[in-house]
């Protein structure tokens, strides 16, 4: 609040320090509610039209209201099989990837070794990749093994896939909770006679368990979410972004907003319930530490 | 266990890295070079391929044919980029700023759209941007539109696309690197009879660099690459680089140009990020964190 006491302090100025004031006050707070209201327009359109009443086949303008689509959200052919192969790919990949993006993450993080930024770029890269370009290479590999479980294609491919983009995040992600690592607890233990083994069991891992925790979520959003990679990896294989993809030329029935909806939901509810409990986590911890003080003081 | 960790305490890291590393080598490295030798076959799926260095002649093919495409790709990413980097930037200063006790909630609501469907949030664009749709049409019952304006099948809606789709990608390191600005740094210039403006342009503005390089790279990769919002948003003279490669490779079994095509396009972006390593090194890559 300095900053505007300090500029009411001084005399009015020429007009454009006049309008650096203004869009300082005012403007600013307007454009952040216009962007937040653009980012929110396709989510309001995705969940009104799921109580659309659709005249043909087409879901593209208003008709009526109606609960059909949330009563039977698996009405439509195809649906159900395509929401259950997405989430059987993204449970699998998230578990194999945030494993093994996590060890890397371990090894980036608290290790000097040699080939340490080699690797960073390494891991890098596929985040760099074009999506289209990790899909076609991917089909290029399997073309040419031209055999079992590559070829043909099917929902095993898929899964490979996703592990292969999914690492990336996942040491990305683990990485920036060990930035602020407290090391000394670790020593702490090893000093008071555990072993690596113990030490990672003990004191290691739950502290590192938030960033796997968020890892995990982030990787299985865009497992679930993923279509171009999956479309050069899928074969016949019908994920519910191949469902989607499928049916938008000849319109998208209202089920598949109800199932977005629900998706939608969910996610913002898991973002929810782990600010609440961090929240109360922290909370905790303060009470705590003041207790901790209180008694020392006495 | 313990004891041999001990023992060879040098070999720990690479213990730790080798699954994950062996993972990308065979399904991202090895894809890489496969795609590289397909890019240098001839023949089609019909008569069986073979390779031959003289192929080299698939890059200049694809280049010559398909460079309206590649044009219109470099062209609609720049300006989705540049789109993304004015919504994004006062989005991203507010927030860090002047987001106060609502900072997480407001960035929580720049997320959020994301965790909905790609393509369903794309779909739902060619519902506001339809011809007689939420947007156009008061709009035209007005008059203050022509009856026969159209947005959708526009490049215009192409890059709107792109632009929303890619936001956050550009929001969120904008974001981290002004939440790092030491805020004293602003109130000392400004102490020192700075204007608010000249303090933003001699402080905030070149700390928040690396963000805005990060930004850039992170939504220009991506955009150039995407064919689904010119798929779906765009006509026939919309289509991108993207739509061209997947097209070849699914549609027309075109193998050699669809990988001489994608190896061109990875091509200019790892030129990209090696500006981008030399310029800001390889720690700030994976550093970032979400």
């Amino acid at each position: 609040m300095t900053a505007s006491g300090m500029t009411m302090a001084r005399p009015k100025g020429t007009f454009s320090e006049r309008f650096v004031r203004f869009w300082n006050r005012y403007l600013l707070f307007i454009f952040t509610g216009l962007a937040i209201l653009y980012l929110m327009a396709p989510v309001i359109v995705i969940a009104l039209f799921s109580f659309n009443d659709p005249a043909g086949k087409s879901n593209f303008v208003w008709q009526g209201f109606t609960l059909d689509a949330w009563l039977d959200p698996f009405g439509v052919a195809g649906l159900q099989s395509a929401v259950a192969v997405s989430l059987g790919i993204a449970f699998a990949s998230t578990i194999i990837s945030t494993i093994l993006g996590t060890l890397i993450a371990l090894a980036i993080a608290r290790h000097v070794f040699r080939g340490r930024s080699a690797t960073n770029l390494f891991i890098f890269l596929p985040m760099a990749t074009p999506e289209i370009v990790l899909g076609a290479s991917l089909l290029t590999l399997f073309v040419a093994i031209g055999a079992p479980p590559f070829f043909p294609l099917s929902a095993g491919t898929i899964l490979i896939a996703h592990i292969m983009f999914s690492i990336s995040f996942v040491v990305v992600t683990v990485r920036a909770r060990l930035a602020g690592f407290p090391t000394h607890l670790e020593e702490a233990a090893m000093d008071l006679g555990a072993n690596e083994i113990t030490t990672f069991r003990k004191v290691t891992f739950p502290l590192i368990l938030p960033g796997v925790m968020a890892a995990a979520l982030l990787v299985f959003s865009l497992s679930i979410d993923d279509f171009v990679i999956t479309n050069f990896t899928a074969g016949g294989t019908v994920t519910f972004p191949m469902f989607i993809y499928a049916k938008a030329r000849i319109g998208i029935p209202p089920e598949v907003n109800v199932i977005g909806t629900i998706i939608f939901l969910t996610a913002v509810g898991l973002v929810a319930l782990s600010t609440v409990l961090s929240r109360r986590r922290t909370m905790r911890d303060e009470r705590l530490a003041r207790m901790q003080i209180a008694e020392d003081h006495k | 266990m313990g004891g041999f960790l001990r023992r060879h305490k040098h070999a720990v890291p690479y213990l730790l890295l080798a699954p994950g590393l062996l993972w990308l080598t065979v399904f991202y490295v090895l894809p890489g070079f496969q795609m590289f030798m397909t890019s240098l076959w001839s023949g089609t799926l019909e008569t069986g391929y073979e390779f031959a260095l003289s192929n080299v002649s698939n890059y200049t093919e694809a280049l010559t044919r398909f460079w309206p495409q590649f044009s219109r790709s470099i062209l609609y990413g720049a300006a989705a980029t540049a789109l993304t980097f004015a919504i994004s930037y006062p989005l991203a200063y507010t927030i860090a700023f002047r987001g106060g006790r609502y900072k997480n909630l407001l960035l929580f609501l720049v997320v959020a759209p994301f965790f909905t469907s790609f393509l369903l949030r794309t779909v739902s664009w060619t519902i506001i941007l339809g011809d007689t749709g939420i947007l156009l049409g008061p709009l035209k019952e007005i008059g203050v539109l022509p009856a026969e304006f159209q947005l959708l099948s526009t490049p215009i809606a192409v890059v709107a696309g792109i632009t929303y789709n890619f936001l956050p990608f550009m929001t969120l390191p904008i974001y981290v690197s002004l939440e790092k600005i030491d805020k004293r740094l602003v109130e000392a210039a400004e102490d020192l009879f700075a204007t608010s403006f000249g303090a933003f342009r001699r402080i905030t503005l070149p700390l928040s660099l690396p963000g805005i390089f990060a930004g850039s790279l992170l939504t220009f990769i991506p955009a150039m690459g995407d064919y689904v919002n010119a798929e779906l948003l765009g006509n026939t003279e919309t289509t991108m680089i993207g739509n061209v490669i997947q097209n070849q490779f699914l549609t027309q079994n075109n193998y050699p140009t669809a990988s001489a095509l994608s190896f061109i396009l990875m091509a200019g972006i790892l030129i990209a990020v090696a500006v981008y390593a030399r310029l800001l090194g390889t720690d700030e890559l994976t550093a970032g964190g979400v």
